[in-house]
């Protein structure tokens, strides 16, 4: 089988050709993705670009993405496959008054044409390249997990009537879990772990510098440092990237060149979700450091 | 390429179960399978780049974000000196001789140089030039300086069986870099226009030195770490720099570091264990037949009741009382269980604290409405009136007290939380109480920090308790705790 990506710097710039600026492991593990045609298994902090990922391999490889939004009570029927009631019934009626035996019809009801095809089984059976995206994978219960087992090491999928369907070329397959439960061993044991977090204060700055159009080298500077800054404070919810991102925008829309406190303090309220953070962060940029600087 | 795989693959191989075994001896479980894609991932990525080996491993190894650290040391022993194409073993082998025989003479002096190395720099241009470093941010500086002072003021000698920490310390500590920070911001306030720094802009100045503070801390560690490794081999060393996981880090033997550590796992342990009681309420059970639903759907199928409909399951949530010691012993112990109590608060009709000393108070309200709960902690700690004579545990007394006041609100709803090592001082354990909350209660749990062999042991009468409790257990760390916790609900 051909490899999709010839190394490491080149998903990396792959990446960073449509704007999704990837640290060297994050690039490194998309690339032994590909390699050993294993799954990633995508996990941290909210709004770090998880989901972004596999959207930007998408678009990076020209793939097709088939995403399957994970919810508490999601199953086979919407995941993998579901047999089309209706048609099935319809065909039957159909078939009353021909000659045909109840084989006939038993064969014929049960074939392709009236399945319908889930996320899942969709992203197996493609002919076209696709990227599967199996999104916030901790929101299942653990029983559901169990359905992903086969295709995520095989890619298969077996239905009992038509037996057993096989991909046609494998697909790159992430799955995004922000940790609110533990997965079962089985399924972290067939994927690659990627752990995303926010990015150190040079990298996110050249986020903002990529993604914040007309925004200046200094502002974006500043933005990264008081971003880092937060996110040392002990915080409910730290600010994501893509908070990050509102705030520089929201900081170009005011037409603000060089941010003081007093530009800081009015507009937290982008980067911080909760009062008490807000108040916390509030007080901190106002307060001279020597006078808490015992405290950390 | 299939031809050559088994030849190259041999040391690797060795290698690789080598590390691995390594890894689970750390504590970090790697199956069998894992092994494996490691080994076939290895061949995918240019061995002599150590980033790309370290990631490789990581993806296929790791499966646990918090297992990272924990990796990343094992990683840094295992790979330290196998072979000059790692690149560590670098420049000064020639001069590891000399420095070994300054390093008696500087233990006892710590900072002052006796200069014995002709080529090596005074103290003065060490801290002039750590100085300009880190006011300039420059890393290859930063790295020879490093690796300067850790010659000059760790003090190491071969085969001394004393772990990184103790050599991390000595040369942290010659090098005042808390008097470095004053003195770079010193220097920024001076460079500052006119108004001098606001709070924000000094508080911004300040993480970025202290970033840079750290990052050399992080290098002069690398270089300690790689010193032994030369001097002790590879296996003594994971051992000693082996570290236990932080959900296995011990509430009462955890350093200040540890600890930060544990705050920091703390928020994403409540957030899961509320999501899993929720859900756990949620499923499995079913409840009394619902009939005039029944009815209702039976209209559907022709008034054959087909699909019996059943009421919902209303499980009834316990509240809970929790008692706990928060003498300096046991005040970590008592503070985490407090925070994933509260956290996880509404899955319980309602949470009601206690603290005790030697004296009782009740702390409920100091939680409510707040939604920073180590603020909530920060007042139980310094306003809560829980001593009565002289500070020392005085469970006997403390359990008096709730009796008196608020034993009538136990009911048979309530399950009683008492957390605390039961070192009474010799004081008198006034055990009846316990065996009349139980009575009363729905279910009494003990927890204990202290390892199962202590208990009983001197002062600690925690047998005679449990005794009369549903169940006493030991608790001394976050993954105790959790699973402690889940079967609460």
């Amino acid at each position: 089988m051909d490899h999709r990506f010839e190394s490491v710097p080149a998903v990396r710039q792959g990446l960073a050709d449509i704007n999704y600026l990837a640290d060297e492991g994050i690039a490194g593990v998309v690339y032994l993705a590909d390699r050993l045609q294993k799954p990633i298994l995508v996990e941290g902090p909210a709004g770090t670009g998880k989901t972004q990922l596999a959207k930007s391999v998408a678009e990076m490889m020209g793939a097709r993405l088939i995403r399957l939004q994970c919810y508490e009570g999601l199953d086979e029927s919407k995941a993998l496959f579901e047999w089309n009631y209706k048609k099935q019934l319809l065909r039957i009626q159909a078939e009353r008054n021909a000659e045909g035996t109840w084989t006939d019809i038993e064969e014929d009801i049960f074939s392709e044409d009236f399945l319908l095809t889930r996320p899942l089984l969709e992203a197996i059976s493609a002919t076209e390249p696709v990227v599967l995206l199996i999104d916030e994978i901790d929101r299942v219960e653990i029983e559901t997990e169990a359905l992903l087992l086969e295709i995520l090491s095989d890619y298969q999928v077996s239905i009992p009537e038509l037996g057993t369907v096989t991909a046609q070329q494998i697909p790159m397959v992430f799955l995004t879990s922000n940790n609110t439960r533990e997965l079962s061993e089985a399924l972290k044991r067939r994927c690659l772990f990627l752990h995303i977090d926010y990015p150190d204060m040079d990298r996110e700055k050249e986020i903002v510098l990529t993604k914040v159009p007309g925004i200046t080298e200094t502002l974006a500077d500043q933005v990264a440092r008081i971003v880092r800054s937060i996110r040392q404070l002990e915080l409910k919810k730290a600010p994501s990237v893509s908070e990050t991102l509102d705030w520089a925008n929201t900081l170009m829309l005011l037409n603000i060149n060089q941010i003081t406190a007093q530009d800081a303090t009015e507009t937290i309220n982008i980067l911080l979700k909760y009062r008490s953070d807000i108040e916390k962060a509030i007080k901190e940029f106002s307060t001279n450091q020597s006078d808490f600087a015992g405290q950390s | 390429m299939t031809d050559t795989a088994p030849t190259e693959l041999s040391p690797m191989f060795e290698l690789l179960t080598g590390f691995s075994r390594e890894l689970r001896e750390a504590g970090i479980p790697v199956s069998l399978s894992e092994n494996i894609d490691a080994m076939e991932a290895v061949q995918h990525i240019p061995l002599e780049d150590r980033d790309a080996l370290k990631y490789a491993l990581a993806a296929t190894m790791v499966k646990h974000d918090s297992h990272w650290r924990a990796f990343e040391t094992v990683f840094e022993v295992y790979f330290s000196l196998r072979g000059k194409e790692y690149g560590i073993a670098s420049d000064e082998e020639g001069e590891e001789g000399s420095d070994n025989v300054d390093m008696d003479g500087m233990g006892n002096q710590p900072g002052r140089g006796d200069g014995s190395g002709g080529s090596q720099m005074s103290p003065e241009e060490l801290a002039e030039m750590l100085y300009q470093a880190l006011m300039r941010g420059d890393d290859a500086m930063m790295r020879a300086i490093a690796r300067q002072s850790v010659q000059r003021f760790a003090g190491m000698e071969p085969g001394r069986p004393v772990g990184g920490t103790y050599y991390l310390y000595r040369t942290l500590r010659n090098l005042d870099l808390d008097g470095v920070l004053d003195r770079l911001m010193e220097q920024a306030r001076e460079k500052a226009p006119d108004p001098g720094l606001t709070p924000l802009e000094e508080r911004l100045e300040r993480d970025e030195f202290e970033a840079r503070i750290d990052k050399l801390k992080k290098e002069v560690e690398a270089e300690i770490r790689r010193r032994l490794v030369a001097d002790r081999g590879v296996e003594a060393m994971a051992k000693t720099l082996r570290k236990p996981l932080p959900e296995d880090v011990d509430f009462m033997h955890a350093s200040r570091e540890e600890m930060a550590n544990l705050r920091k796992a703390i928020y994403p342990l409540t957030r899961k264990l509320a999501v899993r009681l929720a859900r756990k309420r949620r499923h499995g059970r079913k409840g009394p037949l619902d009939f005039r639903n029944t009815v209702r759907h039976s209209l559907s199928y022709g008034g054959v009741p087909a699909e019996p409909k059943f009421k919902y399951p209303r499980p009834a949530k316990p509240e809970i009382f929790v008692i706990a010691d928060i003498s300096g012993s046991v005040a970590a112990f008592a503070r985490f269980t407090l925070h994933l109590v509260y956290a996880i608060s509404n899955q319980f009709s309602k949470v009601r604290s206690f603290v005790f000393i030697d004296g009782l108070d009740e702390v409920t309200s100091y939680f409510e409405g707040v939604d920073d709960i180590s603020e909530a902690v920060h007042r139980v700690n310094t306003e809560a009136d829980v001593v009565w004579v002289d500070g020392h545990s005085d469970y006997g007394h403390a359990f008096e007290v709730f009796w008196e006041r608020y034993g009538k609100e136990v009911g048979p709803k309530t399950t009683v939380l008492i957390l605390g090592d039961a070192r009474n001082n010799y004081h008198a354990s006034q055990a009846w109480i316990i065996q009349e909350i139980n009575k009363r209660a729905r279910s009494t749990f003990w927890l204990n920090p202290e390892p199962k062999s202590y208990w009983d042991t001197g002062d600690s009468i925690v047998g005679e308790y449990g005794a009369h409790c549903d169940g006493t257990f030991e608790v001394r760390n976050l993954r105790q705790l959790e699973g402690f916790v889940e079967n609460l609900a």
